[in-house]
């Protein structure tokens, strides 16, 4: 009974109606939009072309890296790239990456809602993400910042002589971007969920995408006054976090990890969102556990405020307090593996159908638990001391951020590719995508552990040479992942035009988002839906379609 | 969905109801949870700072009783009385602007303004003062009776500063609001079943006089306690 | 849905709004007169305390808390908690910083 709306909707191919893209068209109708999704659009060619920035300045680096003198960057450009890599690559592609362009265009309509609850708030958040990321743009123009993405005092406010305010300003800016998402999404979440549409019927993105607002709302702030102190110190050379004139720089530590390390949280929960779809719709199964799943999310986003200063166990924080982090840092990772559990025991013996969504979660699902599983390395006190400001931490935040992160975008990207422009994507060229970068992820960063292990330190443009050998494979590698991140941006540009049309429900998937046109229509329905059935019902719905067959 | 039904009769398209609600109903509980959201976060954001100034007071209460000396108890002590009066001209224009009155509610949105403006020149006049001393912080900062104390006097004055100034921001913010507020309550916008923009901004307001309710011990009267007396 | 759509809202009494306000101004004088006196370590916390429930009577009255929607309360009760474990895990290094290691 409970799949009735659905097959009904399934085989209901709608008339070639107007959708969001063809009811308007020319710049300003895409400049002063109000809509979801077309946001979404926006955010999305925003951040890919920071993400292709952020590539080129870690490309260069990978190439000095070839050759253990410092040959190909002077140290100096050296850290500006790293600096201008992290910041881009963290701020500027990650952060906004799935909440932005994902979560912006599917977010409203999983929930059966019109648009999100203040849509011109939303196009706003684009317009200070813009001013804050061409803020960005212009100080790697005029010549750079190289105090690293941490922006570390007192290097950072006295005695760095690159353009540290206009970074920290572009941050601040962003920042506030993240927050008008992030408070736009939980407004919606609890105000415009479809009639019958109840927080246990959500799909887990929702709660993944609830989890990700909050700390967005709670952690940013903390960032935001501490650049505004920063910038404070460094204008007018005052002694906040100097401690030449009095202040504390350890002070700067906990406030930006307080934020910093909530901040990881931001990337990884809403890949943890998309995970959980694409293997509910790839298998064909409820999501096993799916109340542990979603108030995991919430687990993480509470937990992840409490471990900071694993940040700063050898920065000078008191022994007591090292001790206490060391310690609650463990408990955030009990959240993370019940969720990899759950996904895990939902694959178990289901039909598993390996398109690319599928590939680039299953990446996902054993590359960050890598990264999970080297974060409790970290964890550890005493071994901490031993790897800390090595490429061990670098190739441990990768795994997080790159191989589980970014491999939810891509996830995310394919699954959703044909809601969002109507078309299908090449397989064949994708499935080859997700594995170049899956081979390429893996030789970039794993040499990277031992690396590190061995004792090379990270944010040096020259090395010993006994580690050179390690250091080509990895410089190797990173090319294979450019090649892996390219064809992506080929072939989806190439089936805008060519690809198959796709229909409403390319991968025969429950949820809302389905039983709407591809692409949607402006208003996202035609009429506002009620919601009849339990999330991820994919075996009522694989009965109703066998029904539907045998009449 | 019940309120579907209670609500039908809102079919009838409110001027000011927006596309992606259902209703005015839905529409204003969206604006009240999307203003105490952002509040949360302003809560965090003003938070982080006092921090950072409870550290330093712990660490420098010498030079935080010095500073506190500089400060003009009265001035701020009449601030305070001016915001906590301009908090209630604002909660009596949500009131008569729910009741449909719209004169009422013109004129207590206008004294709120007013004391709001108040406030600034009493703010503007403290500043002042303390730029002539020689209390901004930076080159022009000048402090001799102690001068090992000289930068945590100025670390504090950075507080002073920085948190007053945060505040005025805001403040300039809200008069700021309060224009367009009036602009719409004089062209008969609000009554009984919409009033959120007045509402939400009576909420922005209130919690700006919040935050110097805190302000106020925080940066006149506590810096002193402990040394001086004790 | 159907739990957040509430009746229109009561609209406070005028009473109401006088004794909070002069309940505020009183706070205002009484905090100040306060400092004046030296009250030994006691000093601080008062001044705090009084702060505190003016920031509270504000809260509840003159921003409706009272009557509005148990999420609401959720929202600022969570935004101080986090707060709270800002400061708290923040003096947890400071306060513990020099203590000596044997
Ligand atoms: C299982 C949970 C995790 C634990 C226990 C953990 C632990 C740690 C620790 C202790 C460090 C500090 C290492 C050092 O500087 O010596 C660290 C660094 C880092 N972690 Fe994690 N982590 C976890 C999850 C994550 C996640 C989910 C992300 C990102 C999405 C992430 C991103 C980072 C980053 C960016 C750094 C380096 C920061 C820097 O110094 O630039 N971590 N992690
Ligand atoms: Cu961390």
């Amino acid at each position: 009974m409970t799949s009735v709306t659905y097959h009904d909707v399934q085989f209901l191919e709608p008339a070639k109606t107007r959708n969001y893209l063809n009811v308007d068209y020319g710049a300003l109708s895409w400049l002063l939009t109000k809509d979801h999704k077309r946001i979404g659009i926006l955010y999305m060619v925003s951040i890919s072309v920071m993400f292709i920035l952020g590539g080129f300045f870690a490309l260069m680096m990978r190439l000095e890296l070839l050759t253990p003198e410092g040959d190909l960057l002077t140290s100096d450009t050296y850290n500006k790239f790293f600096t201008l890599h992290g910041i881009i690559m963290i701020f500027f592609f990650l952060i906004p990456s799935i909440p932005a362009v994902l979560g912006n265009f599917i977010l409203p309509i999983q929930l059966g809602a019109k648009d999100l609850a203040f849509p011109r708030i939303n196009l706003l958040s684009w317009y200070l993400y813009m001013i804050g990321a061409f803020t960005g743009l212009l100080v790697v123009i005029i010549g750079g910042v190289d105090t690293g993405w941490t922006f570390y005092t007192p290097f950072s406010t006295q005695y760095s002589n690159t353009h540290v305010i206009g970074t920290t300003f572009g941050a601040f800016i962003v920042g506030f971007s993240s927050i008008l998402t992030g408070l736009n999404f939980i407004v919606t979440i609890h105000r415009m969920r479809a009639p019958g549409l109840t927080w246990y019927r959500l799909p887990l993105f929702v709660w993944a995408m609830y989890a990700t607002s909050l700390v967005q709302l709670l952690a940013t702030p903390i960032l935001a006054i501490t650049l505004v102190m920063l910038m404070i110190e460094r204008f007018i050379h005052v002694g906040i976090f100097d401690p030449a004139l009095g202040g504390d720089p350890l002070l700067f530590q906990h406030m930006f990890w307080f934020y910093s390390h909530p901040a990881v949280y931001i990337m990884i929960l809403p890949a943890m969102g998309v995970a959980s779809e694409v293997v509910a719709a790839f298998t064909r199964k409820k999501i096993f556990g799916y109340t542990f799943v979603a108030y995991s999310s919430l687990a993480i986003a509470f937990l992840g405020f409490l471990v900071w200063a694993h940040h700063m166990f050898v920065a000078g924080i008191s022994v007591y307090s090292a001790m206490i982090f060391s310690f609650l840092s463990y408990f955030v990772a009990v959240p993370s593996a019940i969720k990899v559990f759950n996904w895990t025991a939902t694959l178990y013996k289901g039909s598993v159908s390996w398109q690319t969504p599928m590939l680039y979660i299953l990446g996902f699902i054993g590359l960050f638990t890598m990264g999970g599983v080297t974060g409790l390395f970290l964890a550890a006190l005493g071994l901490d001391v031993h790897v800390t400001d090595t490429y061990f931490v670098v190739a441990h935040f990768h795994y997080i951020m790159v191989g589980g992160a970014v491999m939810g975008y891509f996830a995310g990207l394919h699954y959703w590719w044909p809601k969002i422009t109507g078309r299908m994507y090449p397989e064949w060229w994708a499935r080859l995508g997700a594995l170049l970068v899956f081979v390429g992820f893996n030789l970039t960063f794993f040499p990277q552990f031992i690396l590190g292990y061995l004792g090379m330190p990270r944010r040096y443009h020259a090395y010993a040479p006994e580690f050179q050998v390690l250091n080509v494979m990895s410089t190797a590698g990173a090319s294979i992942l450019a090649v892996g991140y390219m064809l992506p941006l080929v072939y989806l540009l190439w089936s805008l035009r060519f690809g198959r049309k796709a229909g409403t429900n390319p991968w025969g998937a429950v949820g809302l988002e389905w039983t709407t046109s591809s692409p949607p229509p402006k208003d996202n329905f035609h009429e506002t839906p009620v919601v009849t059935w339990e999330a991820y019902d994919y075996p009522a719905m694989l009965k109703a379609m066998g029904e539907t067959q045998n009449v | 969905m019940s309120d579907v039904t209670v609500h039908a009769d809102e079919h009838v398209h409110h001027p000011f109801l927006q596309h992606q609600f259902e209703d005015l109903g839905q529409q204003h509980e969206a604006s009240t949870l999307g203003m105490w959201v952002f509040l949360a976060t302003e809560i965090l954001f003003f938070g982080g700072v006092l921090m950072a100034y409870w550290i330093y007071r712990t660490i420098y209460p010498e030079a935080w009783a010095l500073a506190g000396e500089q400060q003009n108890t009265l001035a701020g002590g009449i601030n305070t009385l001016v915001l906590i009066t301009s908090s209630l001209t604002m909660a009596l224009a949500v009131r008569t602007a729910q009741l449909g009155s719209r004169r009422a509610t013109l004129v207590f949105l206008f004294a709120t303004m007013l004391f709001g403006a108040t406030f600034l020149g009493i703010k503007a006049y403290e500043y002042n003062a303390h730029w002539h001393e020689g209390l901004f912080p930076g080159s022009h900062f000048t402090w001799h009776e102690n001068p090992e104390l000289a930068p945590k006097v100025q670390l504090f004055m950075v507080f002073y500063w920085g948190m007053t100034g945060l505040h005025a921001l805001h403040m300039v913010i809200g008069v700021g609001l309060l224009v367009w507020i009036i602009s719409r309550a004089w062209r008969s916008h609000f009554g009984p079943e919409y009033y959120s923009p007045v509402e939400v901004m009576g909420l922005y307001w209130h919690f700006v006089d919040i935050v110097w309710i805190f302000l106020f011990p925080f940066l006149y009267l506590i810096p002193h306690f402990g040394v001086l007396h004790g | 849905m159907a739990d957040i759509h509430e009746a229109p809202h009561d609209v406070t009494p005028l009473p109401t709004y006088f004794f909070v306000f002069i309940a505020l101004a009183a706070g205002t004088l009484l905090t100040w007169y306060a400092s004046t006196i030296n009250l030994g370590w006691a000093n601080t916390p008062i001044a705090l305390f009084i702060a505190t429930t003016k920031a509270v009577l504000v809260i509840l009255f003159f921003m409706h808390v009272i009557h509005s929607t148990r999420l609401t309360w959720v929202v600022i009760i969570a935004s101080f908690v986090w707060l709270g474990m800002l400061f708290v895990l923040t003096f947890a290094d400071y306060l513990t910083r020099f203590w000596a290691i044997d």
